[in-house]
């Protein structure tokens, strides 16, 4: 199984990427919506932890154009995001995405979440 | 701490909430009660005993039985359970019950409100099958201050983020400010009362579901024992209860026996419907 990991922070990155390994995924990064839907093009990853405001693309922009790719339903998108607001998270939800995280995060929710959607055995 | 003053503490407690606490967790002791001691006046733990010696104040002894429980919970803790509820509990309810159309449900350590909540939202899930219903849920726990934070339904970004599905944060939330109001009408689906788990139970009523999760860990065999019989009493015959996931009835009650391949449920032992699920199996 593999998740990517689309944030502009490194830190943020290095974290998740902690996290989803332990989880048992092999683990891409990509640090803006851009470099993520190239990636995507190359290989569908199983899972992607999707930032929103980023440079170059931004994660809701990236989840529009990957969800009319052909291929672009199978990843599980899981929001990883600051936005807080319930405005953001229907917007996000009805853009295609699986499930919604306010940071700050820590494992039990990406755990938490992952296995809610049938990512990981609960 | 004085070891005469732990046994006092110990003893107070088992007598008062059923806690059982082993020397090993005499800091627990240190570091919950004194913030008690300093609101009451007492300049130690020591100093607090002699007051509990003499004849004490009421209050005094609900803040200390309050200030040590345990109250960590979380929406649809565990999931198992709250998918058997759904995909087999409330099933079963529904057609042995279609005539009454009444089913009544007890979250007896309910703590702030996530256990019954995750239950009325699951009810509220099942939409038009369950008009005409009259289905309660009685949330009680010991603690009177977790109840009122329980009846507030008000929770912070970080408990909606724990086993709550994002689309039922969704559905059934309000958002202000950074806390999370459950709606109304789920809100009013649960009643909240205090009860102690070593009082008597005849006034509650008949049950047809219990969860007492993750709270009988805190006991001593003997008082589990006691309060399982008990609950049974207060359960119809066929009854369903779910026990957190390190609790058990095996070797610490008869009263109550596990359904097959259902992990953390149980029915009354003398329940018909479990004579014939175990008769089925052993078919099988
Ligand atoms: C760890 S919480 C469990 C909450 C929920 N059932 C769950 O599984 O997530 C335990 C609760 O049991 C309550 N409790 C402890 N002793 C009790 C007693 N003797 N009677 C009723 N409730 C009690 C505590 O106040 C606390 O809220």
């Amino acid at each position: 199984m593999k998740c990517l990991v689309v944030d502009d922070s490194r830190v943020v990155r290095k974290v998740a990427r902690r996290i989803v390994e332990d989880l048992g995924f092999a683990c891409d990064e990509a640090e803006d919506g851009q470099k993520a839907y190239e990636a995507c093009l190359q290989a569908m990853p199983d899972a992607i932890l999707l930032d929103w405001n980023m440079p170059v693309m931004s994660g809701i922009d990236f989840l529009e154009k990957l969800r009319a790719l052909p291929g672009g339903q199978t990843p599980k998108v899981v929001f990883c995001t600051t936005e807080n607001d319930m405005a953001h998270i229907q917007r996000a939800m009805t853009a295609g995405a699986n499930e919604y995280i306010m940071k700050p995060f820590d494992s039990d929710i990406i755990k938490s979440k992952f296995s809610q959607i049938g990512l990981i055995e609960g | 701490m004085h070891i005469s003053n732990f046994d006092l503490y110990r003893d107070l407690l088992k007598e008062k909430s059923g806690l059982t606490l082993t020397p090993d967790k005499a800091y627990l002791i240190e570091s919950r009660l004194m913030p008690i001691a300093k609101k009451w006046g007492y300049t130690s733990l020591d100093n607090m005993c002699m007051a509990l010696r003499g004849v004490p104040d009421p209050n005094l002894i609900k803040d200390i039985v309050e200030a040590m429980t345990t109250n960590e919970t979380s929406f649809f803790r565990d999931t198992k359970p709250f998918d058997l509820f759904r995909d087999h509990i409330l099933p079963a309810m529904m057609k042995d019950r279609a005539s009454a159309r009444k089913i009544r449900i007890w979250c007896a350590a309910a703590s702030s409100g996530q256990e019954p909540y995750s239950l009325a939202m699951l009810l509220k899930e099942k939409g038009a099958a369950l008009a005409n219903w009259q289905i309660d849920i009685l949330g009680t726990d010991i603690s009177t201050d977790i109840l009122e934070t329980a009846k507030r339904g008000e929770y912070s970004q970080f408990e909606v983020q724990r086993g709550l599905p994002i689309t039922m944060l969704m559905k059934y939330f309000e958002q202000k400010g950074e806390r999370w109001i459950i709606k109304d009408d789920i809100k009013k689906m649960v009643k909240y009362q205090y009860f102690n788990l070593l009082d008597n139970m005849a006034a509650l009523g008949r049950f047809d579901i219990v969860f007492c999760r993750n709270v009988l860990i805190y006991f001593d065999k003997e008082t589990k024992g006691e309060i399982l019989g008990r609950i049974a009493k207060q359960m119809a015959p066929d009854g369903m209860l779910l026990l957190g996931g390190a609790e058990t009835v095996m070797g610490i009650t008869e009263t109550f026996k596990a359904v097959p391949d259902k992990r953390g449920l149980y029915m009354r032992a003398d329940s018909p419907a479990l004579a014939s699920t175990s008769a089925a199996t052993a078919v099988k």
